[in-house]
């Protein structure tokens, strides 16, 4: 792979959204009715079906799909770098599901009524996964240093930990109020109003652009701390901000779309391949690669089995475990772990 | 300006969990232009020595300065122009190539948020030529032999273009061939460019033909400081390395050589 220059990044950039409009009008047009984007233009009798079907059906839903993704391929390339771990991603490390188990209690708690004076959900969600990221800090520090291994262990235990509070919440509070909890859990795309899609698309830009502004300091970041450190990289500052920002898009979009697996984890590591490891590109590339995988699982999802939805967690599942595995089989040997 | 271009004063410095201090009240001084060598047996602290020199690592008390400047109070990106550090530990997370790891070097030069410049490519290019791996430079880490990726991560260092080099071990895995080129290399760019280098090393008899002065740690003290020949001494050896030494000439350079006799 060449370097990073400014033609390559331009290029790269170029072609990975001409990927990402292509998918859009791919999976726009695939779907339990069979209508497609020649609908909108084409003269029919039922043109206004057509229409409603895909710009109020379809497109919320991929473009929700695509922010996600996007969310969740730029932070699982962020925690990777600086967790110094290459199987670290927001779902195995506890930090979806942190944001999870904050999002769903205060909903349980029916907080969310006060949302126009804050977004309550959303914050709780973000609180929930900045605790987590805390907990992983704190515990695998070692010497004052971060030790990688012991970090997947702790996700794990985070994980079951978050899902048993959430099951002894849903035991607790009455059923009713927490309708589709379960679905949530492992992971859905809501069709949302175009509002709220805005809204955080506005953040997850602002996020993940800031994100790739520190991807200097993250490929220093790679070569150790004590390194990158030598280089003059300001660690704790570096380690903060970005901690921070790839919490606050993971939560931005676990409190919609509740903590979908595995895409943080497969994402970054196929768009490595495709564009190199430097991740002044690698975290923008990660965000449309995953925006893009995101967009088909889910296509995936509802048309499979279509009339019957499966939830896109379990696509995304069924493709990330196997690929953890065989992840970690390979890294594993190569020596990862100090 | 003293012709000390790091100065240590007063270190305190303990590893977190460790019940003795390695360091108390260390004082030393690097001359500028100088090629030093720290020697020592495990555990003396000549890692740690580097780290605190460097200003990577702050001590719990004293300070390093560097030209009169306590080092860690410059900032990070201006100390990283003038002192390079080489560590021990050569593994990438990421499979970034020989080209990618020497334009890192670059870094502290780069304003933060920028793509290198073609100046910046020119001084990777440059470094990677010194070190003998333009050819390597599409490769990635793990692809090359470990005398290569010591020489990739010195390159790193030199495109730094820094004033003072600090180099733990650098050449601990490496073949003879290898040991001796890496100093051969360093001893040139101190002698024509005045780079001031300082590298620890287990191996004496290196330390002392490329060394123009010896530092002699010993449980985080300074056992010997000055020329080789003032500080390869057989009582010295013997109380610090617990070892019976005889001290023989290289017959190539003259300087003092090494022979260990047992243990004790």
């Amino acid at each position: 792979m060449a370097p990073l220059t400014s033609r390559r990044l331009a290029l790269s950039i170029v072609l990975l959204l001409a990927a990402f409009a292509l998918s859009v009008a791919v999976c726009a047009s695939l779907g339990s009715s069979r209508y497609t984007l020649f609908d909108l233009v084409r003269r029919s009798a039922d043109e206004e079906t057509a229409r409603a079907m895909i710009l109020r059906v379809r497109l919320p839903r991929i473009l929700m799909a695509a922010l996600a993704g996007a969310a969740l391929g730029a932070a699982g390339a962020v925690f990777q770098a600086v967790l110094r771990n290459p199987l670290a991603d927001p779902y195995i490390l506890g930090v979806s599901g942190g944001a999870a188990l904050g999002a769903f209690a205060v909903t349980a708690l029916g907080l969310p009524a006060l949302a126009p004076v804050l977004p309550v959900r959303e914050t709780a969600a973000f609180l929930g996964a900045i605790a987590t990221v805390a907990i992983l800090f704190l515990l695998s520090s070692a010497r004052g240093r971060i030790v990688s291994y012991p970090m997947l262990l702790i996700g794990v235990i985070m994980n079951t930990v978050y899902l048993s509070l959430i099951l002894l919440i849903e035991t607790v509070v009455e059923f009713s109020r927490l309708h589709g909890v379960r679905l949530w859990m492992i992971g859905t795309i809501p069709i949302e109003e175009y509002g709220l899609i805005l809204w955080l698309s506005v953040v997850l830009v602002a996020g993940i652009v800031g994100l790739a502004l520190y991807g200097r300091d993250l490929n220093l970041l790679s070569a150790g701390e004590e390194a990158a450190r030598s280089l003059g990289v300001t660690v704790e500052r570096t380690r903060v901000v970005t901690v921070v920002l790839a919490s606050l898009v993971t939560a931005a979009v676990v409190s919609v779309v509740g903590p979908i697996g595995f895409v943080g984890l497969i994402v970054p590591h196929a768009a490595r391949l495709l564009f190199g490891p430097d991740h002044r590109l690698l975290v923008p590339a990660s965000a449309v690669t995953g925006a893009i995988f995101l967009m088909l699982a889910d296509t995936a999802a509802r048309t499979v089995m279509a009339p019957t939805e499966i939830p896109v967690g379990v696509v995304t599942a069924l493709c990330g475990g196997p690929f953890f595995l065989w992840l970690y089989r390979r890294r594993a040997g190569g020596g990862y772990f100090e | 300006m003293s012709d000390a271009i790091l100065a240590a004063r007063g270190l305190l410095f303990s590893h977190p969990g460790a019940t003795a201090p390695l360091f108390q009240g260390l004082s030393l001084a690097v001359t500028r232009g100088q090629f030093t060598g720290i020697i020592g047996p495990n555990g003396s602290g000549k890692t740690t020595l580097l780290m605190l020199l460097s200003g990577v690592v702050a001590p719990q008390a004293g300070e390093v300065c560097l030209d009169g400047r306590p080092v860690r109070s410059i900032h990070p990106r201006e100390r990283a122009r003038l002192v390079a550090v080489v560590f021990q530990e050569s593994r990438m997370l990421f499979d970034f190539t020989v080209l990618e790891i020497a334009l890192m070097g670059r870094a502290p030069h780069l304003r933060p948020f920028s793509l290198e410049r073609p100046q910046d490519f020119a001084a990777a290019r440059a470094a990677l030529r010194e070190m003998d791996l333009a050819d390597r430079e599409g490769k990635r880490l793990q692809e090359l032999s470990s005398g290569e990726r010591q020489r990739a991560l010195i390159a790193r260092a030199l495109a730094q273009e820094p004033r003072i080099v600090l180099m733990d071990e650098p050449t601990a895995f490496l073949d003879l061939k290898h040991r001796l080129q890496i100093y051969e290399i360093l001893k040139r760019l101190n002698r024509e460019k005045g780079l001031t280098v300082v590298t620890t090393s287990h191996d004496l008899n290196l330390a002392a033909r490329y060394g123009s002065r010896l530092l002699l740690l010993h449980h985080g003290r300074l056992a010997a400081d000055g020329p080789p020949d003032a500080v390869l001494t057989p009582r010295l050896l013997r109380e610090v390395y617990e070892t019976e030494v005889l001290i023989e000439r290289d017959p190539v350079t003259g300087a003092p050589f090494v022979v260990p006799i047992a243990p004790l």
